[in-house]
């Protein structure tokens, strides 16, 4: 091809630079009106230059709560990572050898990526719905059963007083760490899913193989030989479920029960909050966002560091 | 007995992977379907069989034809908002990532380009779309921009909270699923076929039109899988961009999840799994996606 740049180098990267605008402007946007002097509004221009906002937010700014909402995130969010990297490791590893359903399973995770999240959010919903009038049920017929029976044994006493402390204390199972946990797992896992396929597709069994002629167990064999040479990609499934899990409203829309989630508080604060304090809050998720994700980057860093000083050449092909 | 053992393998390390998908994903939609024929209470879900959610879904539809019912204008508006997004998107998408397999030559630039399209997607969508009202909205930069230069004597309303505002904040936040696949497919294109197209005297659209897009067909289809499900089934977007005032198949459910009307939200989810499955499966008689995984 001709050397030097053609006129279509020129006019693709423009179109590039565009869109880059485009991706950018809104963003860059809030984080400057978030400095917004006080008497500011939602709009340019500036009216001076402040802190004020970043105040407000924290002094909170009324129901629902923003900071219980940054805190149930940051806690379902970090459960969400720690399962995703756990439960793709073992599945990664399963799905190296056959096993039947494999097939069944892969195509189930492609699915739960795909299908409609308000669909799978209202299944949850539902499913947690049916549970809690089947156990709500149970305490009804138990009591209506058993209460005025003429015989009282300590065993009909026993479920009488099951009965009622179902009646009295059971609300529901639904919540951040069931259904909410849930909902966000079918969302993460499929990622990390696909993140150990192509991890292990590039892994050479060499290795294992080589630790297993020296007598190492398969648990000595992950912990001393695998593990160190996949840790990298697995600070990106943990970076992908942190974030996925940080940031995902649609499936917890139904699922999440009473408490809320930070993306939904903010959701619901967009219709009520007329005020730059919700670019102060945007301005504070993405400097959590890009917090972790440096975090991560770090973490990768200390790693590589630290096979080289070490002198090892573990993970080099 | 090392045999034995490692046999059974494989399947307890699936296990968590299939637990998760079986309790929060199949029995939820197997749920779905059964609850599509109940009936409900103001409180409570009743079982039963009755078809009449899906007849509510869609009420007088059939009867009233060739008039579009609610049911059908609202399917037809989403279809109109998946079609216009994913075309945009395609170009967008297929547009950047030949610049950046093809235009762009050393390796470095090219993650350094690509990860700067992800970036943005390191804050929540939410805040990403409300950053679309100092823009857009009434005293908005882009209105004031054209007051300043006389092109409008007032303030245009329609740039935000309606169909323009939805589509810009679907693009805006899909455009990146189009472009990884691609590039992924357009990366692993032989360079030598581009310069033997070249040689062979193609022109730069021949080139593109016969080589590189039968080529990165894969990529293009799962970007295109993946912009129009997470299309169809949105509802915050719509919901945000669209002031409320616009309708989507996965608004309407959401409402009526708001308002407990469980068994009906339940079959208007089913008739729009149903719809999402159509396409898919339209889209996977074209492609043979598993060659890309």
């Amino acid at each position: 091809m001709s050397e030097g740049r053609s006129r279509t180098f020129y006019v693709l990267s423009a179109i590039f630079a565009l869109y880059v605008l485009f991706l950018y402007g809104p963003t860059i946007t809030i984080l400057v009106l978030s400095f917004q002097g006080p008497s500011g509004g939602m709009t340019f221009p500036m009216n001076g230059v402040s802190l004020h906002w970043f105040h407000n937010l924290w002094a909170g700014i009324g129901v629902p709560n923003v900071v219980d909402a940054l805190i149930n995130s940051l806690k379902l969010g970090l459960v969400v990572t720690l399962l995703t990297v756990v439960i793709s490791i073992m599945a990664g590893y399963a799905f190296r050898k056959k096993f039947r359903g494999s097939n069944a399973l892969f195509f189930t995770a492609i699915a739960s990526l795909i299908l409609p999240s308000i669909v799978v959010s209202l299944g949850i919903a539902l499913e947690f719905q049916l549970v809690n009038q089947t156990i709500t049920g149970w305490g009804d017929s138990l009591v209506e059963n058993y209460a005025d029976i003429e015989n009282p044994t300590a065993w009909t006493g026993f479920l009488v007083w099951v009965g009622t402390s179902i009646q009295d204390n059971y609300q529901t199972l639904m919540g951040l760490f069931t259904s909410g946990l849930g909902a966000h797992l079918t969302w993460t896992l499929p990622f990390g899913l696909l993140i150990m396929f192509a991890v292990f597709n590039r892994f050479n069994p060499a290795y294992e193989e080589a630790a297993r002629d020296l007598g190492a167990s398969p648990w000595q064999t992950f912990r001393h030989v695998v593990f160190p040479i996949i840790l990298p990609s697995l600070f990106g499934v943990a970076l992908f479920g942190f974030t996925l899990s940080w940031d995902e409203i649609a499936r917890s829309s139904q699922a999440v029960g009473s408490a809320n989630t930070l993306p939904l508080t903010l959701r619901g604060l967009t219709t009520t909050v007329t005020t730059p304090v919700i670019y102060a809050l945007g301005t504070v998720t993405t400097a959590v966002s890009f917090a972790v994700i440096l975090t991560a980057f770090v973490g990768v860093l200390i790693v590589q560091a630290r096979r080289r000083r070490h002198g090892s050449d573990a993970g080099k092909a | 007995m090392l045999d034995v053992k490692s046999r059974w393998t494989p399947y307890w390390q699936a296990a968590p992977l299939a637990l998760v998908f079986l309790i929060f994903f199949l029995l939820p939609l197997l749920v779905t379907f059964i609850v599509s024929f109940w009936t409900y209470t103001g409180y409570s879900i009743e079982p039963a069989f009755v078809g009449d959610n899906y007849a509510s879904a869609f009420d007088k539809c059939f009867a009233s034809l060739p008039d579009l019912c609610t049911t059908f204008r609202t399917y037809l508006s989403t279809l109109k908002f998946c079609f216009l997004v994913w075309l945009i998107t395609l170009l967008l998408g297929f547009t950047i990532a030949y610049y950046l397999v093809f235009e762009i030559k050393t390796n470095t630039m090219r993650i350094v380009l690509a990860l700067l399209c992800t970036i943005p997607f390191w804050t929540s969508n939410v805040i990403r779309m409300i950053s679309w009202i100092p823009l857009l909205g009434r005293n908005g930069l882009v209105n004031q921009a054209l007051m300043n230069a006389g092109i409008t004597s007032q303030p245009i309303d329609w740039l935000l909270y309606s169909s323009f505002a939805v589509t810009l904040s679907l693009v805006h936040i899909n455009t990146v699923f189009m472009i990884v696949p691609i590039l992924n497919s357009m990366s692993r294109i032989d360079k030598s076929l581009v310069e033997a197209a070249y040689d062979n005297g193609a022109s730069a659209w021949q080139t593109i039109w016969n080589v590189i897009v039968p080529l990165s067909k894969t990529g293009i289809a799962i970007g295109s899988i993946f912009v129009i499900t997470v299309v169809m089934g949105d509802f915050i977007s719509v919901g945000l961009m669209g002031g409320q005032q616009i309708a989507s198949a996965g608004k309407v459910i959401e409402t009526q999840i708001t308002a407990l009307q469980f068994p009906i939200a339940a079959a208007n989810a089913i008739v729009l799994l149903a719809v999402v499955l159509m396409i898919i499966w339209t889209m996977l008689r074209f492609v043979d996606i598993r060659k890309e995984l």
